[in-house]
């Protein structure tokens, strides 16, 4: 018998549990500057999260799904990408979406239930948050193979999760970005759990990267609490994308901290024991025991920057309360370009009777 | 001017779209060299290259949603489905996505894409090659649903679909492929996608139809003419939105409607239709409108397809039945 394929599945580690380096860290993190603005932007995404379900639980938005503990995937992705690269992403990755320019009170008018809020200010190419499970992965295969055929130096980064890997159009996203080599990124948030479902359940693999191998392009792993190693992989992938290297996979392993959404709770599922050592590994604390042992961080940061963040926070929620509800005529308005004729009293109808109710 | 058949209509449209435009690009299954199962695409592949003509690998809910990815990015991607039945796995993408985006982005974001596919029964195929998904996707809202019956609005249509800013699904009936052929001037000229089209004029009774049952349509027109009776035919075409105007005014004048269709009766198009006349058109009527359409079953395999189409009988014993309504 002879080998017909073999293969391997990195993993990268750079700072463990404790914030101690356990490798040579890569050229961008020499400098603890640079670590900083991952940090920044790591403790105003957690705050940000902390605020929309205090929103969440006192009424003020709909149904929310936290980032807690996922902080480190969405700022390694979120920092590595270009202002004109397209973001594919689920409704749990508000944190790169804030990276890239989209406004806290634009997501929380979205929360809040008005598509206004996915009419973003800053990235106008970005997709809107996507709900249905791996669907956006098929619109990411479009995007990447639209920036190819137009020779364009770009990327377009796809965001799911473990459960997503299970899905048919996670398998037909890969298998045509394989096909085409594709200027397309793969991140694959590993959080343990699809709601109540334990990653073992959703797949035999060993791991999730390995998928990729099976289309026929690069997989590798992170650990997703340490924002050194997702932030390396994502530009080295980023950087192979741009230069027609092709699609990569990267499986950012890391823990749910949180219930799925507010609408769940978590432990009538999950082992508390687990949650507790899955703390002992969290990003956030990891990052700030690193800078803090390089000398580069100290109570006095900390404390302004939790009273900056938290200033940036209230302000955006009070700007998202100060938002006034969307016309009734907006189910209509940009439902199609022009409303056909055949629409027109049905818009009418409906206006007329929310203006005799208002 | 030259004599084609309707999949050649839609060939001249697609390369005429492709030729005007540099963003156009058509994907589906064995598109490419093939030229397509039933030679839609035949010939683009030479002209255009293998970029904007694509073999994509063997997923139509891929196809579907690539296409929408491809649409926000600028392209305008036209989508091949091979059959019918192998369109529903796109619902997903069409329903949850390709109708949503302008609305979910408040215009933002768009999605100018066509997902051509044949359909219809009565060419003896295999299972699932035969369906009528046309009150499906009509039920989505968002996109727009074409449906031509002839080499000329085929073309026409085709353009203005391609050219459109948002989601349209183009349903081909596969049973007029290659049925008859007529003049069509590649002359770049789209049609609108909201007005039906009258293809006789009479004053006794309204037929509305569209797809492959405006054949035998129009030859129960031409025979009850025969009788003495005047039928107006209307191919509806753009099924999503559709030109009630034209019907009611129709009926209006004739005071009676038979409405054909291929596709299964319940929540069918021409229940939709039928719900319209009693709804704004009840006082014009002189007879209850008739459906005439498949039954609710499963499409047969070949041995039983005849039975299942709607045959001219039934559309003559229809017609009767309003004109003897009291």
């Amino acid at each position: 018998m002879t080998v017909a394929a073999r293969f391997e599945i990195p993993y990268s580690q750079f700072l463990d549990p404790h914030g101690k380096a356990v490798a040579p860290l890569p050229a961008f993190a020499q400098d603890p500057a640079a670590l900083i603005l991952l940090y920044r932007a790591m403790v105003l995404m957690r705050t940000y999260d902390a605020k929309a379900i205090a929103l969440q639980r006192t009424g003020q938005i709909g149904t929310y799904a936290s980032i807690l503990g996922k902080e480190a995937v969405e700022a390694g992705v979120g920092a590595a990408m270009q202002k004109d690269d397209v973001l594919l992403c689920t409704y749990r990755e508000n944190g790169v979406q804030i990276m890239r320019g989209v406004t806290m009170r634009e997501l929380l008018v979205y929360w809040g239930g008005d598509e206004r809020g996915s009419d973003y200010s800053g990235p106008r190419r970005d997709f809107p948050v996507c709900i249905t499970i791996a669907s956006q992965c098929l619109h990411a295969v479009g995007v990447a193979y639209a920036i190819k055929l137009h020779q364009e130096p770009r990327a377009a980064v796809c965001m799911l999760g473990d459960g997503a890997t299970s899905k048919g159009d996670f398998y037909e996203s890969i298998n045509a970005a394989g096909t085409w080599q594709l200027p397309v990124v793969f991140v694959v948030t590993n959080n343990q759990w699809a709601i109540s479902v334990p990653r073992k359940t959703q797949s035999a693999a060993q791991t999730l990267a390995q998928k990729a191998i099976a289309a026929g392009f690069e997989g590798v792993q992170a650990d997703g609490n340490d924002v050194v190693a997702v932030h390396h992989a994502m530009r080295e992938a980023l950087a192979k994308a741009r230069s027609g290297g092709g699609p990569t996979l990267i499986e950012a392993v890391t823990y749910r901290l949180a219930d799925h959404t507010t609408a769940d709770d978590a432990s009538r599922y999950r082992p508390p024991e687990e949650l507790a050592e899955a703390w002992k590994r969290e990003p956030v604390l990891r990052l700030r025991n690193y800078l803090s042992d390089a000398g580069a961080w100290n109570r006095a940061l900390e404390e302004e920057l939790l009273r900056q963040s938290d200033e940036q926070v209230q302000a955006a929620a009070q700007a998202y309360l100060d938002t006034p509800p969307p016309p009734v005529a907006q189910m209509f308005d940009h439902l199609y370009a022009t409303l056909p004729a055949a629409y027109a009293a049905q818009r009418a109808a409906l206006t007329s009777a929310a203006g005799k109710s208002a | 001017m030259a004599q084609i058949t309707l999949v050649e209509a839609v060939n001249l449209a697609l390369a005429r779209a492709m030729a005007d435009d540099p963003d156009v690009v058509v994907l589906g299954e064995d598109v490419g060299k093939d030229g397509g199962v039933f030679r839609a695409t035949l010939g683009l592949l030479d002209k255009f290259g293998s970029g904007r003509v694509i073999d994509t690998p063997l997923a139509e809910n891929l196809i579907a949603g690539m296409a929408i990815g491809m649409a926000a990015e600028g392209l305008r991607p036209v989508c091949e489905i091979q059959f019918s039945g192998f369109a529903y796995t796109t619902l997903d993408q069409m329903l949850n996505h390709a109708g949503r985006m302008r609305h979910r982005t408040q215009g933002r974001l768009s999605c100018p894409m066509v997902l051509r596919t044949p359909c219809g029964a009565g060419i003896h195929p295999p299972e699932h090659h035969s369906e009528s998904p046309d009150a499906m996707f009509a039920h989505i809202p968002g996109i727009r649903v074409v449906y031509p019956s002839s080499p000329k609005r085929a073309y026409g249509l085709l353009l203005a679909a391609i050219r459109d800013p948002d989601p349209v699904v183009f349903l081909e009936p596969t049973r007029l492929y290659r049925l008859f052929k007529e003049d069509v001037i590649d002359n770049g000229e789209a049609l609108a996608l909201d007005a039906c089209f009258t293809l006789r004029e009479g004053t006794d009774v309204t037929l509305v139809t569209w797809g492959a049952m405006i054949h035998e349509t129009l030859q129960v027109a031409d025979e009850l003419r025969e009788q003495g009776i005047a039928a107006e035919v209307i191919d509806i075409a753009t099924l999503k939105p559709l030109d009630f105007d034209t019907i009611l005014a129709s009926v209006a004048r004739t005071g009676r409607c038979v409405v054909v269709t291929e596709a299964p009766r319940h929540c069918s198009i021409a229940s939709e239709i039928a719900a319209t006349l009693a709804e704004q058109g009840l006082l014009t009527l002189l007879a209850p409108v008739q459906r005439v359409t498949a039954p609710d079953v499963v499409v047969p395999l070949a041995r039983l397809e005849q039975h299942y189409l709607p045959g001219k009988q039934q559309i003559i014993a229809a017609v009767k039945k309003t004109l003897e309504f009291a």
